[in-house]
């Protein structure tokens, strides 16, 4: 029963950072793809109904964590209080930047939200790479399965461990990377003309890097989180996952970098969710590896709720994310094709 | 009290506090809308449509400043309160995460809809959608009611092996008798505050003489609503929430009343000054058996004051508790006052000639928001000092390893985030008011 909530949860975070990845990616690229007021226009229209319900995936998904290992919950956002509260504010900026620029005309107004959606988008997308980063590499917990990091202390990674070090920030620049290309890519996917093109000539060059970067932050997380290798070794069916990740960047680079524009963007899905699914797997069954003293280590047994908890939420979560999905799928295909900037359109 | 301690209660008090301005609009104004839809489809008139439109202006402003500042409420539980969460996890994370999955997708996708899909979705179309963000935003309410339920009045748990508490009957959980009668009575509340918002800004345009025939159709549908809310209010809602504390919280109630001394025939306190070192009410103007009455429906009931219960059961704050409970029953009485005038004066056809009573009413705008705050601090303040009713106390819930200076960053950057969001909300909703119903939906909004 734990197995099966971890994998509910695992899944619900990356439908989180595939849904909300594309429209914080295109947070990132809109000031350069986007030029003038009307282009910037089109990339928030692109994200503008769906942007909220990407973001409930994460106050679900958290949700579920919650109930379901309450003291992953509590021990890792008490542990990682800064960075949390940090990721609250630019959720703010960011929701603000959308929903508000197109609320005054003004030189004064629009292009203040235009550069906060820009930073509150790529800092995300660090924070997030970065907090994957600290997950993998493990936390100093205490015997009673608590900790709490500073933001930074010397960046080296073990020895007196601050949130950022040179491992956690290797994943952060990776998961920028990412999310940028994730974001082009749907840019390209839902818009014409000027701005497609110079989102599409961003994908080749992100997606050479994405590949070196994907190559040593596989190298970096094999040596620092030795269960990584280990769970691999005992179960090689594992190697499905990074191969699930390759095999969406292969699908990328055969669908022309963004030319088959909805194929590039499955592609990029699919790399997505592969390296998500690859590091759940290498560090399970923890969920928050210790430091120093392994036997310290948060699993998904020492913090799962109880039998009858676990059995019973099976029982609403289902319909429920049934009907989730229903009105997702509902609300995608209620904007599908390119957005244009007349009355009535999205 | 530990500095780390006084930082996270005040931390929450403070975000919660700011948080809770914008639901209740939300959620009443969701009803209203749905009813404005529908008589729109029974009608046909125009001027329904349109009303529905400019008060989803006002709404969609609401619900965005709902949605990011309800989000750290979430966070903190597991930021701030990580001992309260690990131990009780288990059982609350499933009401919270029922809203997440219940709740929150339905609101969120159908409110989109609902704001820009007027034209695609067609008449019934947009109507349904109209009804599914009501749905959504009340099942929101219910999900939060059921986790403050618990908190308020713990069931259906047993204490696991290492003291974790463990959800023993998840039907006990959802059908607590504390969630009735807290949802009847928080929703209504949500109502009568849209409802006096609705009147307010129909009395604004009627004395600038602006928007005139909008005007008196919102002030009509305000003053019919808030009349029938603000009884409702009372009783049954209020009664029977009142009882609950009585029968589970004596404790809390003897506060809430200024009660120090157990008594039959206990006076109810309309006004004082609660003296907790000398342990009487100063200045009390108080009528005679009346709480006696009102608790146990017998003027000379024995009623529980505060010297019947050991000191380390008190609330820790009882003036506050004292005076947040007088606040929100004093204007809810006053609130039944002028609801019922400016009815009477509805009925008689008069309502609209008689300026000093829109006066009144436009003014009332901020007194329901001051009631429903007030209301909360009383229910969250009498809970104390426990943060689960019996089961743990709000000492011992926080978390353990941030320290204060930690919390008070945090807490200073939202308070200067909140005064920024503040600055916006108050100038966003000028504009749609300034603009008016008959323009509603002229601009793009993305």
């Amino acid at each position: 029963m734990e197995i099966i909530w971890f994998c509910i949860v695992a899944a619900m975070i990356a439908t989180y950072v595939v849904l909300d990845g594309f429209d914080i990616g295109a947070g990132i690229v809109h000031l350069y793809v986007a030029r003038d007021d009307a282009e910037r226009r089109k990339v928030i229209r692109s994200v503008g109904p769906v942007w909220d319900g990407n973001e409930v995936w994460l106050l679900a998904g958290g949700g579920v964590l919650y109930f379901a290992f309450p003291g992953l919950y509590a021990s890792s956002f008490s542990g990682f209080y800064l960075p949390l509260m940090i990721v609250l504010w630019l959720l703010i900026l960011r929701a603000l930047s959308i929903e508000l620029r197109n609320a005054i005309d003004a030189p004064t107004w629009r292009p203040f939200w235009d550069a906060g959606f820009f930073g509150a988008s790529a800092l995300l997308a660090i924070l997030f790479g970065g907090a994957l980063g600290n997950v993998v590499r493990g936390v100093p917990l205490d015997k009673n399965g608590d900790f709490f990091l500073p933001l930074w202390t010397n960046f080296r990674v073990q020895a007196d461990a601050g949130i950022l070090d040179w491992y956690t920030i290797s994943v952060g620049a990776l998961a920028f990377l990412t999310l940028t290309q994730h974001g082009s890519l749907w840019v390209v996917y839902k818009t014409d003309g000027a701005i497609r093109e110079r989102a599409l000539k961003l994908v080749k060059p992100l997606w050479a890097a994405i590949l070196l970067a994907t190559i040593a932050v596989t190298v970096m997380s094999w040596s620092v989180q030795p269960q990584i290798p280990a769970n691999f070794a005992a179960y090689p069916w594992g190697y499905v996952f990074p191969a699930l990740a390759l095999a969406g960047l292969g699908w990328i680079a055969a669908s022309g970098f963004g030319k088959k524009e909805l194929n590039s963007f499955l592609g990029s899905v699919l790399y997505i969710a592969g390296m998500l699914t690859s590091a759940a797997f290498g560090i399970f069954p923890d969920v928050l590896p210790a430091i120093g003293e392994p036997g310290n280590s948060l699993t998904i047994y020492n913090t799962a709720a109880s039998p009858y908890g676990l059995k019973v939420g099976l029982g609403w979560w289902i319909p429920g994310i049934i009907l989730a999905t229903g009105y997702t799928v509902y609300v995608y295909r209620s904007m599908r094709g390119k957005v244009s900037l007349e009355e009535g359109g999205h | 009290m530990d500095t780390a301690l006084a930082i996270h209660r005040f931390h929450f008090a403070f975000t919660v506090t700011y948080h809770y301005i914008f639901p209740p609009l939300t959620m009443g104004l969701a009803l209203l809308m749905a009813i404005l839809k529908t008589m729109y489809i029974r009608t046909g008139k125009e001027h329904y449509n349109d009303s529905a439109k400019f008060w989803a202006k006002i709404f969609a402003v609401n619900f965005a400043m709902g949605v990011v500042t309800g989000i750290p409420m979430e966070f903190q539980f597991g930021t701030n309160w990580s001992r309260f969460s690990k131990a009780a996890g288990g059982v609350i994370g499933h009401t919270l995460a029922m809203e997440g999955v219940y709740s929150f997708f339905l609101e969120s996708s159908f409110l989109g809809l609902f704001l820009f899909g007027e034209k695609k979705l067609g008449k019934i179309g947009h109507w349904i959608t109209s009804l599914c963000v009501f749905a959504g935003s009340w099942l929101s309410g219910f999900f939060i009611i059921a986790t403050n339920a618990w908190m308020q009045h713990p069931v259906g748990y047993t204490r696991g092996p290492n003291g974790e508490i463990q959800l023993e009957s998840f039907w006990a959980l959802m059908l607590n008798p504390w969630t009735f009668w807290q949802y009847a009575h928080n929703m209504t509340a949500a109502v009568f505050l849209a409802a006096v918002v609705m009147a307010s800004i129909g009395c604004f345009y009627l004395l600038n003489r602006r928007h005139e025939e909008y005007g008196r159709s919102f002030v009509r549908m305000g003053v019919i609503t808030g009349f029938i809310t603000s009884v409702l209010l009372l009783m049954p809602t209020g009664d029977g929430q009142g009882k609950m504390v009585a029968r589970h919280q004596p404790v809390a109630l003897a506060a809430m009343e200024g009660l120090f001394e157990t008594r039959q025939g206990a006076p109810i306190a309309i006004l004082g000054q609660p003296d907790i070192e000398k342990q009487r009410l100063d200045n009390p103007l108080t009528i005679p058996n009346m709480l006696s009455f009102i608790t146990y429906r017998h003027w000379t009931a024995e009623v529980k004051g505060l010297d019947a219960f050991p000191r380390d059961q008190w609330p820790d704050n009882i003036p506050l508790l004292f005076y947040s409970f007088h606040i929100m029953v004093g204007l809810g009485t006053i609130f039944i006052a002028i609801m019922t005038i400016a009815a009477f004066l509805l009925w008689r056809g008069k309502l609209f000639h008689s300026r000093p009573m829109l006066w009144v009413l436009m003014l009332l705008l901020p007194f329901p928001y001051i009631a429903t705050t007030a209301g909360w601090m009383t229910a969250e303040l009498g809970r104390q000092p426990w943060l689960i009713y019996g089961l743990m106390r709000t000492a011992d819930g926080s978390s353990p390893h941030v320290s204060s200076g930690n919390a008070m960053f945090s807490l200073l950057g939202f308070m200067g985030m909140y005064t920024v969001l503040s600055i916006l909300f108050l100038f966003l909703c000028y504009r749609v008011i300034d603009k008016g119903p008959e323009q509603a939906g002229a601009a793009a909004h993305y």
